[in-house]
């Protein structure tokens, strides 16, 4: 369900900027997705294999780039990766920590022709 | 044919963003104040909402945007409170966006409202991801969910500017520590604030009052 719309925005953004580009066809679309936004690899390519369909991007495909949780103490500064739901520093055991990557969902670039 | 690399390094949820940013614009030109409020399924954002509206309906006109997969007793039960509510139907989809509210706003007089409630979809995954041109993000946890839900769902506490611990009233038959609930939501985000309430009883909500009278001032 969620990626159904994150698959019309990724579509949308990729046409927009292969127009721009005056191209005539979407070969490949490089695609930055942190495990924080827990989108799913084979929803997005299901949904974008049925919404491309009639588009220039018809028949593309996703690559995918996958940007592991990192965390930061706020108190020691120091940053590490999130493991399971474990938000507690492993210098300190403090557990004021803020989430600085894996939120990420953009498209990098893409291949056209 | 050849083929080449075109540099795009956009954010998918850019478009969302901007739709949300003019929704608050829109807002602040008619002088609204909208309160997202996001929880899982059965926290009680129906009723918390509801007992909102029956402290602030004599001195402010109040609007509900209710997002619901299927049509539900919600809007009646708000409708029921004098207050106009605004039925979105994301017919099965998790999540609502900033066109969708738009769509809301544009059946609402602006001018003829102070206050707007967005009751989110029931899911602590995905509805945090979305801007929707809110001005505060209100998150409600109730007591029998369990006080592990901030590491298991972060991303939702990291955007609350309001946690609003529900259900106290059933405190002593849940494990929910509540004396060390508010340091782990200071400690992921430390400018939310964290409100122990009962929906049911009343408790507690004065300082959740106070909160909303705040903005309105």
């Amino acid at each position: 369900m969620h990626e159904q719309s994150i698959v019309q925005s990724i579509l949308a953004l990729a046409l927009k900027n292969a127009e721009k580009a005056n191209a005539r066809r979407i070969v490949g679309i490089n695609l930055v997705v942190g495990d924080y936004t827990g989108v799913q690899e084979d929803a997005v390519n299901f949904y974008f294999g049925f919404l491309s369909k009639n588009t220039i991007a018809a028949g593309a495909k996703i690559n995918y780039t996958h940007v592991p949780g990192q965390l930061r103490c706020r108190d020691c500064d120091i940053l590490f990766p999130l493991q399971k739901h474990d938000y507690q520093c492993p210098k300190c055991d403090g557990n004021r920590i803020e989430i600085v990557g894996g939120r990420e969902l953009y498209i990098e670039n893409m291949d056209v022709e | 044919m050849t083929v080449k690399t075109l540099t795009v390094k956009e954010n998918i949820l850019g478009a969302n963003k901007e739709k949300a940013e003019k929704n608050r614009k829109l807002l602040d030109s008619h002088h609204v104040l909208m309160i997202n409020v996001m929880s899982s399924s059965g926290s009680g954002k129906t009723s918390l909402i509801t007992r909102t509206i029956q402290q602030f309906r004599d001195r402010y006109r109040i609007a509900v945007i209710e997002g619901n997969i299927a049509p539900s007793i919600d809007a009646e039960t708000i409708t029921r409170n004098n207050v106009l509510a605004i039925q979105l139907n994301t017919a099965g989809g998790c999540h609502l966006d900033a066109q969708m509210i738009r769509k809301a706003l544009d059946a609402l007089d602006l001018d003829q409202t102070d206050l707007i409630f967005i009751e989110n979809i029931g899911n602590l995954v995905c509805t945090a991801d979305f801007d929707l041109g809110a001005h505060k993000n209100a998150v409600i946890l109730s007591i029998p969910e369990g006080d592990d839900k901030p590491h298991k769902y972060p991303v939702m506490f990291v955007e609350a500017d309001v946690v609003l611990v529900n259900k106290i009233d059933v405190l002593p038959h849940f494990d929910f520590n509540l004396d060390t609930f508010p340091g782990i939501i200071s400690g992921l985000n430390p400018s939310a604030r964290v409100f122990p309430v009962s929906a049911k009883t009343g408790e507690g909500l004065d300082r959740w009052f106070s909160w909303i009278q705040e903005r309105l001032n």
